[in-house]
């Protein structure tokens, strides 16, 4: 990507804004493109195909117990005769939506209180670096097992007391990075600029750092998600996770693994779904990290 | 910019007071508040100062692990030994970490009691309600009064006065210790194992990837890593056992005792660890064999192999290395879901059946022997870290 200045002031062309450089890099890697393409084809599965084509994962049928997969039941039945494919894509729509609310979460808690140190800086900074230091040095499976906790056992299998636990074990990460960035960013002229020009600090966070950290912290996010969701599936496996998740079809498919009868399609689909959406959100991650930052190859 | 700063602190830690206060009552708040500030604190205290609080530090971890392990003689000799050492021979920064585990154990633990305390539900809490007298006297018995305060200091008081982490609640007649003590040696064997295996086939596979960016084998490996990265460890533990337990009959499919079930729990919980240091040092690798001292080195006819033993390991491991401290707390996270697929006798089933059973002692016993673990192996890590780099090694 790299042009000679000469070619380009020759031909009088227009600068290249770093966004649409890195969105070029980011086109030209084959692995993140074809990511992107597949995670938004599994959510648009998961999100559209059960009202589409009426689906019901809860409906038990207990005649048709275990069936392998066939034209009529896809993926086949579980234990209960339900439909595995409706469950599959009802798991589906809760662990995205988990990644996604506790990704959001921990981009908003993180890039705040990542740019607020990093902007003042001095003491402010090194005091709440230090609260990320403490949080940092707790197995964070703790935090998160003791915050669903703080939720009634009726609330478990709720989505929101996850979202909040997963979110704010997951931020920590975040703010570093943003705190780390704006250190150097707030040296800059146009935040001498801005300062100038009257912004106070607020407005010089919110509307001239953090647009600037936004790249990073997209990649960051993007690769957070898959985090998120396998984090939600240890949940799962423990007993403490979401009602209908990939994480929590998985762990009852491994709970009734044993040597006489393998009903491989309970285990099959639901965490080849798994991993390809994680697989595919690792690749598109590496490819913004690579389109973002080059040198941090 | 610095007296808006202040003022910024100011508000911030008033207004985490006031949430503090309405989420968890004032005291409590206040205490929170408090030990968060002697943390902060450890960051401004001079060199001098820092020698005497890091070796007290030392000195009084020291003491308790002691106490409980071994009793009050030995407690009293670790810890007079750990204050002469770290006063002797530590330098000031490797004090003021030391300094800031002490008081952060303590925070941990308090923050620890007062989720316990504002969880739903209590350990007394059964099907057919006790009377208040009976369980008034449960909870004298044990040690678990109404208050989250005053259980922290009945707690606190037994560990330093008696040497014991406290009466399980739900597990009839055992101590915590008791529980913990045969569960501590077979987590960190597990824990142990499955880093070195993490950090070694990471490395070998991400340097050899490193080395020629771009070929085949980079493009297999790394893609396999992202597998290993991109799949729970359950599953990963669950294909294992299909394949090498219940078909082939190679290894014993769960239990623990014998070094044939140390293998699957071991590769399940270090493949995820594996992939990410091999991308470590993949991108360390890569880096380093573009300076130009590599060109100088094989300008002046240093073989391949020499070079990447001396010059590429070394970038390669600095990541690696500072990798280790997260690695660490999350193969312990991994440890949970491992020790349950494979029905090891660890530590992480005592925290979930603590956590579940509402068992204050037990889960608090359990949190503060993880924290501990993991803290001091970041410090060891951090001192590791400086001794490779010089780069960081000066104090501030």
């Amino acid at each position: 990507m790299t042009e000679s200045p000469a070619s380009t002031a020759g031909r009088g062309v227009r600068g290249q804004s770093p966004t649409l450089r890195a969105w070029r890099r980011l086109r030209k890697n084959h692995f993140a493109v074809v990511g992107a393409a597949l995670v938004a084809l599994v959510a648009l599965a998961c999100f559209t195909l059960p009202a589409l084509l009426g689906l019901d994962p809860l409906t038990t049928h207990p005649a048709a117990r275990h069936l392998p997969p066939s034209a009529a039941h896809l993926f086949g039945t579980d234990s209960l005769g339900r439909d595995y494919f409706a469950r599959v894509l009802a798991g589906g729509q809760t662990s995205l939506l988990v990644g996604l609310v506790a990704t959001v979460t921990c981009v908003v808690v993180g890039v705040l209180y990542g740019a607020i140190a990093g902007y003042y800086g001095g003491r402010v900074d090194e005091v709440m670096m230090r609260l990320v230091d403490f949080l940092y040095g707790i197995p964070y499976m703790f935090l998160v097992i003791l915050i669903m906790l703080l939720f009634s056992e009726s609330a478990r299998g709720d989505p929101v007391p996850v979202f909040v636990a997963l979110g704010l074990v997951q931020w920590l990460t975040m703010a570093r990075v943003v705190r780390g960035q704006v250190l150097s960013l707030r040296e800059r002229e146009f935040v001498l600029a801005a300062r100038l020009l009257g912004a106070g600090d607020l407005r010089v966070i919110v509307r001239h750092l953090v647009p600037n950290v936004l790249a990073v912290v997209m990649v960051y996010a993007t690769l957070t998600v898959p985090t998120v969701i396998i984090l939600e599936s240890f949940l799962s496996f423990l007993g403490l996770g979401l009602k209908l998740s990939w994480g929590q079809l998985v762990s009852e498919a491994v709970a009734v693994v044993n040597p006489l009868t393998f009903y491989w399609w309970l285990l099959l689909f639901p965490s080849g779904l798994l991993a390809l959406t994680l697989l595919s959100l690792n690749y598109l991650g590496d490819g913004l990290r690579d389109a973002v930052d080059p040198k941090s190859r | 910019m610095t007296r808006r700063g202040s003022l910024l602190g100011l508000a911030l830690a008033l207004g985490a007071l006031v949430g503090l206060g309405v989420a968890v009552g004032v005291l409590s708040a206040l205490a929170i508040l408090a030990g968060f500030a002697l943390l902060a604190g450890t960051a401004w205290l001079s060199p001098r100062a820092v020698r005497v609080s890091g070796a007290l530090s030392a000195a009084a971890l020291g003491f308790v692990v002691a106490r409980v392990g071994a009793g009050p003689g030995v407690g009293l000799l670790v810890a007079l030994v750990l204050f002469f050492v770290a006063w002797r021979t530590a330098s000031p920064a490797v004090l003021r970490r030391v300094t800031f585990l002490l008081p952060s154990l303590v925070l941990l633990a308090f923050v620890t009691t007062l989720l316990m305390y504002h969880a739903p539900g209590n350990p007394f809490a059964r099907e057919r309600a006790a009377t208040p007298q009976i369980e008034a006297a449960l909870r004298a018995h044990f040690g678990v009064p109404q208050s989250a305060g005053e259980f922290f200091g009945i707690y606190m008081r037994r560990l330093i006065v008696d040497g014991s982490l406290g009466p399980s609640i739900k597990v009839q007649g055992r101590t915590v210790e008791s529980l913990l003590a045969p569960a501590l040696p077979i987590s960190v064997t597990l824990g142990l194992l499955a880093l070195c295996l993490a950090t070694s086939v990471g490395l070998l596979l991400g340097i050899r990837a490193g080395l020629k960016p771009r070929s085949f084998s980079d493009y297999a490996s790394m893609g396999i890593s992202l597998i290993g990265l991109s799949l729970p460890s359950f599953v990963i533990g669950a294909a294992l056992s299909i394949v090498f337990a219940l078909k082939l009959g190679w290894l014993p499919v769960a239990g623990w005792g014998s070094y044939r079930q140390l293998v699957m729990p071991a590769i399940t919980l270090a493949l995820p660890y594996m992939a990410y240091v091999a991308r470590l040092a993949r991108g360390g690798t890569i880096e380093v064999m573009q300076q130009d001292f590599i060109r100088t080195a094989r300008a002046k006819g240093v073989p391949e192999t020499a070079i990447v033993l001396r010059h590429a390991l070394k970038g390669a491991i600095l990541p690696v290395v500072s990798y280790l401290g997260p690695a660490a707390a999350g193969i312990m996270t991994g440890s949970f879901v491992v020790e349950t697929l494979f029905s090891v006798p660890g530590m992480g089933q005592w925290f979930v059946k603590g956590a579940i059973n509402r068992d204050y002692s037990l889960v608090l016993g359990t949190a503060l022997v993880y924290a501990s673990l993991v803290t001091v192996f970041n410090l060891l890590v951090d001192l590791a870290y400086a001794w490779l780099d010089p780069r960081v090694r000066s104090e501030r």
